[in-house]
């Protein structure tokens, strides 16, 4: 079984839209989104949630404010500014700010501070039409989004093994952050989609940073590659220099957003000819992955 | 003023819009790249390099000899930053919240804190532009503390741009927080859509005011428009898909240079904000 | 010697799991005596961070002076050096073929982490 993480640095380079190309090329593969901040693959997989299960990390710290001294202990100790005085003299917390430290609960001298776990979102086991699948939905203004990925993907790898599964499938999320080292990190591939644009460039240069120093077997493609053909030929020639694998482009194309409108992957509604490239694109992964 | 200008999905135009309220403005104006994982603005903006700092953490370090492995301050670090083992405390930077905890807790103080570097700031200027951006080490998790220190340089008396990151998680709350004014940028498509619900959830969370920007108008449907016009929230700018701002913005050149009508349109927004938000400044 | 095995099972001839943080359990065996006992694993499993160092210092509290595993991170691997416990990686795939392999010394004492941790 083999874990393919698809992600992009820059964001809105067609990422989701090449992740459900793929879920629809794929033969027997179980699917995951860990773009859990903003995840789209749904939109488009459609799913059918078969479990809903909370997401939990960390607690917060919650001050009993009607026993509250006053005593500004609390304020003193939190380096995170998230102690707020109220009219009355009290404090309390304001959740938005707090880092779950729990430095003020082990100091109050009162013990009113109470360190309930934290509510931060929900992960799902669904049923697509290419497969199982795995998603989540990060609570608003929720934090800790890396533990949530290693959580989708733990899950999907599970369930990988029990429907023994060829592949599993990740769309991954934008930057080289905390969300996208817990989604790169061991796995078998990562393909980073990028755009012939400076900023693609620029954000693919980190990106293939971050795969190199995870020691993740890396993968180039460029959407819509005729924007800047100069520019396409740039990273090309960045992609070979680097000992990564450059796998193929595809056009600008309506088709992209056309597919995404009407719910479907580039594959099920796009035309022959903007198939033919994802298609080369998905055959050409395919072959370095088996090669080893 | 603070104006923020997020969006749920990245790529959607953020930076092309933040550069571009930057550029259209005529006065002196602060341009502050809290996208500290993908910071893009100066790729646009071209700034002369003023000053670059480093941007240090505060973590624990554990005077070994003086240590007694009580295990208090690994019992008490939430985030596993600090374990006792060995016969001594043992730190993981890279793990350390830097709640300062651990410091408090030892009670033969055996633990004290020293620097550890995460990223950078950069400082620049292009004509009335002052442009900030923060650089996060690559393989270092932790963006808040550094977009922090590129809001240090936030000033009250003039016009401050934040293009913030992508998404709703706790970069992005750091990146709007005490914002007079946040700007979403989207698209006109589902995923356009899907995450801009996520993002007015936010700021409706946060209690911020907000107004919506629509990129590449004309790519998608009007479900976006729609949306705005069920949920009552203001639709402050369309701007058409057109291969002539795509190709210059592949080469590095901003939408304002690209088109001049746009440039008129956003110093218009932004007279606008700046009088309903900024308090006439 | 104690030697602790990751594992999902509870004998000799279960799994070998070549995850070191998030591995369910391990198989702690007394070379000397031929027995076994099991050591859960346990995390406090709304940590928002640090599987590796939970389960280095888990292994640390059974006494053994061996891991064998799969992979071990960087931050697992400063955790079990400092308490002087070697680590092996092995592609065995039960518990009593990595004992077997170390026995006939045919595994490596690993001088460095071989993955990076992070969450996994």
């Amino acid at each position: 079984m083999k874990e393919i993480v698809i992600i992009s640095g820059k964001g809105g380079t067609g990422k989701t839209s090449i992740t459900s190309s793929f879920a629809s090329l794929a033969e027997n593969a179980v699917l995951a989104d860990c773009d859990v901040d903003a995840a789209d693959l749904h939109l488009i997989l459609d799913p059918e949630v078969k479990v809903v299960n909370d997401f939990i990390s960390g607690n917060l710290a919650v001050i009993k404010s009607d026993e509250c001294l006053g005593c500004e202990v609390c304020l003193d100790v939190c380096k995170f500014d998230a102690v707020v005085r109220q009219g009355d003299g009290s404090f309390k917390i304001d959740a938005n700010s707090c880092e779950g430290c729990g430095v003020c609960v082990e100091f109050c001298p009162a013990s009113i501070i109470e360190f309930p776990q934290r509510h931060c979102g929900q992960w799902f086991e669904s049923q697509t039409r290419y497969g199982a699948m795995v998603h989540a939905k990060l609570g608003i203004a929720a934090e800790n989004s890396g533990r949530l990925v290693s959580m989708v993907r733990q899950e999907a790898k599970r369930i990988a093994e029990e429907q023994k599964a060829d592949l599993i499938i990740v769309d991954g999320p934008p930057g080289t952050g905390c969300p996208v080292i817990a989604s790169i990190t061991g796995a078998d591939a990562v393909v980073v989609v990028t755009e012939p644009t400076l900023s693609g460039l620029h954000d693919l240069k980190r990106t293939m940073k971050l795969t190199a120093h995870f020691g993740s077997k890396t993968f180039i493609c460029v959407n819509k590659w005729d924007i800047n053909p100069q520019n396409t030929g740039d990273i090309e020639r960045f992609v070979e220099s680097s000992g990564c694998q450059f796998i193929g482009k595809i056009p600008y194309s309506k088709e992209v957003t056309k597919a995404q409108i009407e719910g479907k992957s580039v594959i099920e509604s796009g035309t022959e000819e903007i198939k033919t490239h994802i298609i080369t694109i998905w055959e050409n992964l395919n072959s370095h992955l088996l090669k080893g | 003023m603070q104006i923020a200008v997020a969006s749920g999905k990245g790529g959607t135009g953020k930076t092309t819009v933040s550069v571009g309220l930057a550029q259209a403005y005529d006065a002196p104006v602060i341009y502050l790249d809290c996208d500290v994982e993908e910071p893009n603005g100066a790729i646009f903006l071209k700034p002369e390099r003023k000053f670059h700092t480093d941007v240090n953490v505060r973590v624990p370090q554990v005077d070994k000899d003086n240590c007694v492995a009580c295990g208090k301050c690994s019992e008490l670090c939430q985030f596993n930053a600090i374990i006792t083992m060995g016969g001594a405390a043992m730190v993981f930077p890279e793990m350390c919240h830097s709640c300062g905890g651990c410091v408090q807790i030892c009670p033969v103080g055996a633990i004290s804190e020293t620097d550890n570097c995460i990223g950078s700031v950069n400082c620049g200027s292009s004509s009335q532009i002052t442009a900030l951006e923060g650089v996060l080490n690559i393989g270092h998790a932790m963006a808040p503390p550094l977009i922090k220190a590129v809001k240090k340089h936030v000033h009250k008396d003039v016009l401050n741009i934040i293009d913030c990151p992508p998404g709703t998680s706790c970069p992005l709350l750091e990146s709007v927080k005490g914002s007079d004014f946040v700007i979403l940028v989207t698209e006109p498509t589902p995923f356009g859509l899907h995450d801009l619900k996520l993002s007015v959830e936010t700021m409706r969370e946060l209690q911020l005011p907000f107004g919506i920007i629509i990129n590449r108008s004309d790519s998608g449907d009007d479900r976006v428009v729609n949306y705005c016009k069920d949920e009552g929230i203001p639709l402050l700018l369309e701007i058409p898909e057109s291969r002539k701002i795509a190709e210059a913005y592949s080469r590095g050149e901003t939408v304002v240079q690209a088109d001049s009508r746009l440039k008129d349109n956003l110093e218009g927004l932004l007279t606008d904000l700046i009088e309903t938000y900024g308090g006439g400044k | 010697m104690i030697i602790a095995i990751t594992t999902s099972g509870n004998e000799l001839s279960a799994p070998l799991d070549r995850r070191f943080g998030r591995a369910p359990k391990f198989l702690v065996y007394n070379s000397e005596t031929k027995e076994f006992s099991l050591k859960d694993n346990t995390q406090n499993l709304n940590a928002p961070q640090g599987a590796g160092i939970q389960a280095a210092q888990n292994v640390a509290e059974t006494g053994a002076k061996v891991v064998i595993t799969g992979h071990c991170g960087p931050k697992a691997f400063r955790v079990l050096s400092s308490a002087n416990i070697a680590i092996y990686n092995t592609e065995a795939t039960t518990v009593q073929e990595a004992i077997s392999l170390l026995e006939e010394g045919k595994l490596v004492e690993a001088v460095q982490a071989d993955v990076e941790g992070h969450w996994v």
